[in-house]
């Protein structure tokens, strides 16, 4: 006990003990803007802040329960799970980093896919987990991808797949590289049966999965301020040795640039999504009220 | 043939250096000497040729990756040379600019009419600046694209050559879209109705090597690398050290070995002893016959078989385990 807390007061020192009794996570500090906010008003908001509209990261399982309708959920591609092929150890071995990563998501792999609706209209959707690894694509990710791109083959389904992910998983050393090739090439089965890829970009989406399916979807959307590139910022800063100019590699930057179709709220993303779905799967136009 | 200009030594080849100097010297002392000292020369190189057989038998993966960007290795113009005739380098993305990183064009092997597409580096530093060091921007890509759409045309199979550090991490190279370049060509090449032989010459970095890597047949050099990320830049990121560069080559089994193991990779070509840049005709003449074999072996298949079997390999890229979910 230092001689501080000796001449305090009891009274002080019980509040200061209260203090650790409020719930953790009770309020929450908007990274952007810096307002604190209410965790429940902030949920109940997309995790959106509803003071400066940042988007906050969400997780895999929270963005496909804000995207999906609530009933007809299926998980696919859950009993795909990761192995450690190469013996990876840098200063961790690689099943020890998947174990850190499956305590603190709750998720066997980066990617969660889900056969469900938008607005009655049914698709197959996946999410990245960033928080799994960095969200970072591995053999567990590409197979999980490819199993949700056959079962809109099997169903006549599009496909939705928000992204959150730093890359490649070095972890799995080239056939990390290879799901770059094995996703995309899932997409031309797509295609050649007409039905849909729309790929949303959401905070951050770089490398190797940058690089392979998620810009060339056929619709692509990318969420406010969403970092989106191939080479990381501080890789692009160390090679060309300049600053990089205002707002670089964001979605504004992209849209600007050409890149993408358009910059979605994600509260109306539900919205948007389903209306296009409804235009290129030729749904009939409701009738009009 | 051999490399052009004076022989550059890496590190673990310092015993053949300082071997082949002394046979240097012994060389310029027989030319104005009346004793014949031949058969001492002649035996030093015996002696030299068992050394480097010795030290390229047990190289390590970081030794290899130092071999796979030796500056006198063959680049791809250099197999170009030696392995074509007929050459018409064609240039441009139609679009921006043409990147002299990627080179490409028609040509005849063995008489048969081939587009080839490949990384490029420079050899002095003019021309590695000129090359931009082998690392493509998006109209590199979109050119290949063009060149592979060419060959679709007229039914004409593609031979790529890899062998870059990377794409370009640059400004404008985002700025045009160096993502949607790269996966627009992996998309491509996934359904080209023409065969792809595909070699790994030299560095095969990422997906600035993938890029022009998806194909029907997946060769690598002996000494070649192949890698998700730089043995350098993945042990900044994991080690939080480049200096651990030589844990992550061996860590991320960049070899052409090691990935043939794990199903990456169909056949490794062997190279001359002491690797590609001793001897390049040397070299040119292996790869020759690894490219006549690949070819042979896709040109019996029909186009709609061919790009179905490319198709489900590209389907059984990677390792893992199927679990019954709790």
């Amino acid at each position: 006990m230092s001689w501080l807390t000796k001449l305090l007061p009891p009274k002080i020192k019980r509040a200061e003990g209260a203090r650790k009794t409020i719930p953790e996570g009770l309020w929450t500090k908007c990274e952007s803007c810096d307002a604190v906010l209410y965790s429940t008003d902030l949920e109940k908001n997309a995790s959106v802040c509803p003071k400066c509209g940042h988007h906050a990261r969400v997780s895999a399982r929270a963005r496909l329960d804000l995207f999906l309708d609530p009933e007809g959920r299926f998980e696919i591609g859950a009993e795909v799970v990761p192995v450690d092929t190469l013996k990876f150890r840098d200063s961790k071995r690689y099943p020890d980093r998947l174990e850190e990563a499956e305590k603190a998501t709750g998720e066997t792999d980066a990617l969660v896919v889900m056969l469900g609706a938008v607005k009655t209209i049914p698709l197959v959707a996946a999410a990245f987990e960033f928080d799994f690894m960095g969200g970072s694509m591995g053999s567990v990710v590409g197979e999980r991808f490819v199993r949700g791109v056959r079962a809109c083959l099997e169903q006549n389904l599009p496909f939705v797949v928000f992204s959150a992910t730093g890359g490649a998983r070095m972890q799995e050393g080239l056939l990390s590289l290879m799901q770059m090739a094995k996703t995309t090439a899932a997409l031309t089965q797509l295609a050649a049966r007409r039905l849909p890829f729309i790929s949303v970009l959401t905070d951050p989406t770089m490398g190797g999965v940058s690089a392979s399916f998620a810009m060339i979807g056929d619709v692509v959307i990318a969420e406010p301020r969403a970092l989106v590139g191939f080479a990381g910022p501080r890789v692009i800063e160390q090679t060309v040795r300049e600053k990089l100019p205002e707002g670089f590699q964001r979605a504004e930057f992209l849209l600007e640039k050409g890149a993408i179709d358009m910059i979605v709220d994600r509260r109306q993303m539900r919205d948007q999504i389903a209306g296009l779905l409804a235009l290129l799967m030729r749904v009939p136009a409701a009738p009009s009220a | 043939m051999s490399a052009p200009g004076k022989a550059t030594f890496l590190d673990f080849e310092q015993p053949i250096a300082e071997l082949e100097a002394k046979i240097d010297e012994l060389r310029y002392v027989q030319d104005d000497s009346a004793v014949d000292i031949s058969q001492e020369i002649a035996q030093l190189q015996k002696k030299g040729q068992a050394l480097t057989k010795e030290i390229y038998a047990k190289l390590t993966p970081w030794q290899i990756a130092q071999v796979a960007r030796h500056p006198q290795r063959p680049y791809t113009l250099d197999y170009v040379r030696l392995l074509f005739t007929d050459f018409q380098e064609l240039h441009g993305d139609r679009a921006f600019a043409d990147d002299p990183s990627i080179v490409g064009g028609l040509a005849r092997f063995g008489g048969q009419p081939v587009v080839v597409i490949g990384h490029q580096k420079g050899r002095d530093t003019k021309e590695k600046i000129y090359r931009n060091f082998g690392m493509p921007r998006p109209e590199g890509y979109r050119k290949a694209l063009r060149l592979m759409r060419l060959a679709e045309k007229f039914g004409i199979p593609v031979l790529t050559f890899v062998d870059t550090p990377g794409a370009y991490p640059g400004i404008g190279a985002e700025e045009r879209g160096q993502s949607e370049a790269i996966g627009r060509n992996l998309y491509a090449m996934a359904e080209l109705k023409v065969p792809v032989v595909v070699t790994v010459i030299g560095e095969g970095g990422s997906g600035g090597a993938l890029a022009i890597a998806v194909g029907d047949v997946v060769m690598m050099l002996q000494y070649a690398t192949y890698s998700v990320i730089s043995p350098e830049g993945c042990a900044s990121i994991l080690w939080r050290s480049a200096d651990k560069a030589p844990d992550a080559a061996e860590a991320l089994g960049i070899t052409a070995t090691r990935l043939k193991t794990l199903g990456l990779v169909d056949r490794i070509v062997t190279e001359p002893p002491g690797g590609a840049h001793r001897d390049h005709a040397a070299a040119a003449h292996n790869l020759k016959k690894a490219l006549q074999d690949a070819l042979r072996q896709v040109s019996g298949m029909g186009i709609a078989e061919l790009v179905a079997a490319r198709f489900e390999r590209l389907m059984g890229y990677g390792k893992f385990k199927e679990e019954p979910v709790e």
